[in-house]
């Protein structure tokens, strides 16, 4: 392998870690605020990519716009599944909203089959990002390396919120305890909206890079890289956004890596990510960042 | 148990059977083939009952387990000139090539093999609770498709396995379940059954009262699998074809949908929960083609059913969470029960 080869293949495995970042993010806050699965956060992901595709296609918008309405409505539907799916189950066992995740999950993909079709649309992808540049003999097409920069403006803003705002505050409180943050005169409900509102604005982000890098679109798209970024959020420390990030590209370069290297392992790539996820949850459970918790009787 | 109830039961089972003898003789190609799936979807229902709702170990692998049922199974059975027409590709491996065992040891082992498979998971997934449990799961099952999709020589990768000869009857599938049935009351009411429904209740409780939860975890995990196994095993020899992609998440999903449905901890609720999703299923089909009102037609969309059954699993799961059972079981002094308060109301 050539040194051009491997800078490429570092390239790859760092813009595709960067988006498991994003989408790792969204699992992580909502884990570490209500302790639930988000399964349909994969279709978030996928519905963001859609949106922008359609408001590009059939509305004519420019991509800008189009990109920023999407990211509106991607958030208005992650509420939503949320306000639908999750609030009325929020003091029932774990099991009932883990079940109806894996309801609205399922729900979300087969409406997306029926309303855009089972058939592949294809991303048209703006000059902007699609531009080959070539640093040092190494040929790069302009997303490879605009997806990590955007996704670390995207997490330093939503460090600042998280750490400096009073809403980042209250989330925080609210993920540590419902009820003291309750007693603090924090409306709980308010925060986990403003977290599924946040955490469905990244996937969106996501979503639509992920469109411009692999121009393809199915409405199964979301299922596979959802699996995968909750397990890169397990693997960081689930409830610790840093923690996601690290996870996702630690994700995203094995799964470049594996496959550069060792070409005949290419078919079971799928699996890389879950063998990571058993190894970590047997040798260390709360993932690479996380605190361990002792169990209370 | 009253001496009247176990005559009522001998009378059921006779009359059962004599039903099954009716519709297997009566019953047209494609109806039948729905109620043998119904059957099938008994079976699978229970043994992930069995772990989710009984011992309360939230799991998403099972559609895995099948499949390692189903190919043992179908792999077992294959007649050697069949096997080389299948792996066109690349040839089988030899110790399978010459194998041709009847359906029932071929069955059995299909259920072993399932068995030991989850055995060896068992062991270190089953140290991890809740939602950890659930993903773990999830991916051992996708690892198990994955690998199976990339095994060209042992079970035809991508292509899958054709032509497997049609074993599945009203016959097998029925008994099967009925023996799942017979077996899971016994197993629930076993001091097995006792410790798995204490562990679901309360886990440290449970340990506390001397209860290893590490080996009835186990127990009913493989169990379960073992269930899994031979009912995708049954589904193989119905349908008479498998790949890897037929046991994706989606045939977890549509197990979880009966058991949730039927009643997550409640055999009576698996077993009617599976014939009435298999039998709605098939009319919801209809909703995937044109349908035509007389003075207006919708025009049919593909997807469109489980659209259906996605909602009405949010449904069931946010508005009627005991689902059409509940914890309760049918018996018949539950029966007359009902029959005296309905006669009390007539009159």
């Amino acid at each position: 392998m050539t040194i051009q080869m491997f800078f490429q293949h570092l390239a790859n495995g760092l813009s595709l870690g960067s988006l498991y970042a994003l989408i790792a993010i969204g699992y992580t806050m909502v884990y570490g605020i209500l302790r639930l699965i988000n399964f349909a956060h994969g279709e978030i992901f996928m519905m963001g990519a859609y949106t922008a595709f359609y408001l590009i296609t059939l509305f004519m918008m420019p991509w800008f716009a189009a990109f920023i309405v999407a990211l509106g409505i991607t958030c208005v539907l992650g509420m939503s599944v949320e306000k639908i799916a999750y609030r009325p189950l929020r003091d029932h066992p774990r099991i009932s909203v883990m079940i109806s995740a894996i309801g609205a999950s399922f729900f979300i993909q087969n409406l997306a089959i029926v309303v855009f079709g089972g058939r592949p649309k294809t991303f048209t992808v703006p000059d902007l990002f699609n531009r080959i540049v070539t640093i040092a003999g190494v040929k790069i097409v302009s997303i490879t390396f605009m997806i990590p920069i955007i996704t670390f403006v995207v997490l330093a803003i939503l460090l600042f919120i998280v750490n400096k705002t009073k809403t980042g505050m209250a989330m925080r409180a609210v993920s540590t305890d419902h009820e003291t943050a309750r007693l603090m005169a924090i409306d709980v409900d308010r925060i986990i909206s403003i977290t599924f509102a946040i955490g469905s604005t990244l996937a969106a982000v996501g979503g639509i890079m992920w469109g411009m890098k692999y121009p393809q679109l199915l409405p199964v798209m979301g299922l596979v890289p959802g699996l995968k970024c909750f397990i890169a959020a397990v693997v960081g420390g689930i409830g610790n956004i840093k923690g996601a990030v690290l996870g996702g590209f630690l994700l995203g370069l094995m799964e470049i890596m594996i496959i550069a290297f060792l070409p005949a392992l290419s078919g079971y790539r799928d699996a890389f990510a879950f063998i990571l996820l058993i190894f970590i949850l047997l040798v260390r459970p709360s993932g690479l960042l996380g605190t361990a918790t002792g169990e209370k009787v | 148990m009253k001496k009247k109830h176990r005559i009522y039961t001998v009378v059921a089972v006779v009359i059962g059977i004599g039903v099954l003898a009716l519709l297997e003789t009566y019953l047209g190609a494609f109806p039948k083939r729905i109620f043998v799936l119904a059957g099938i979807y008994v079976t699978l229902a229970l043994s992930l009952n069995l772990i989710n709702g009984f011992t309360g170990l939230f799991t998403l692998g099972h559609a895995g387990f099948m499949a390692v049922g189903a190919y043992t199974c179908a792999l077992l059975t294959m007649p050697p000139e069949l096997k080389a027409m299948n792996f066109f590709l690349k040839p089988i491996v030899p110790f399978l090539a010459n194998v041709e065992w009847p359906f029932l040891p071929a069955l059995l082992m299909a259920g072993l093999v399932a068995g030991f498979i989850g055995f060896l998971i068992a062991a270190p997934v089953l140290r991890l609770r809740d939602d950890y449990l659930a993903i773990a799961t999830l991916g051992f099952g996708e690892i198990i498709r994955i690998v199976f999709t990339n095994t060209q020589t042992l079970t035809n990768g991508a292509l899958g396995l054709k032509g497997l000869p049609r074993f599945t009857t009203v016959w097998w599938s029925w008994g099967v379940a009925a023996l799942t049935v017979l077996f899971m009351v016994n197993l629930i009411n076993s001091s097995y059954g006792k410790a798995f429904k204490a562990i679901r209740e309360d886990e440290v409780a449970a340990e506390a009262m001397g209860i290893s939860l590490f080996r009835h975890k186990v127990v009913s995990f493989t169990i379960g699998s073992v269930l899994a196994g031979i009912g995708g095993a049954l589904m193989g020899h119905l349908l008479g074809a498998i790949d890897p992609l037929m046991f994706r998440f989606l045939m977890t999903f549509n197990i979880l949908l009966i058991v949730v449905l039927g009643g997550i901890g409640s055999i009576t609720g698996s077993v009617v929960g599976a014939v009435l999703v298999t039998i709605t299923m098939e009319f919801l089909r209809v909703l995937d083609g044109t349908i035509d009102l007389g003075f207006i037609t919708i025009a049919g969309k593909p997807g469109m059913r489980m659209v259906i059954f996605s909602a009405g699993l949010m449904a069931v799961v946010i508005f009627y969470q005991k689902g059409l059972m509940g914890h309760n079981e049918f018996t018949w002094a539950g029966l007359s029960r009902v029959t005296r308060k309905l006669r009390a109301k007539l009159k």
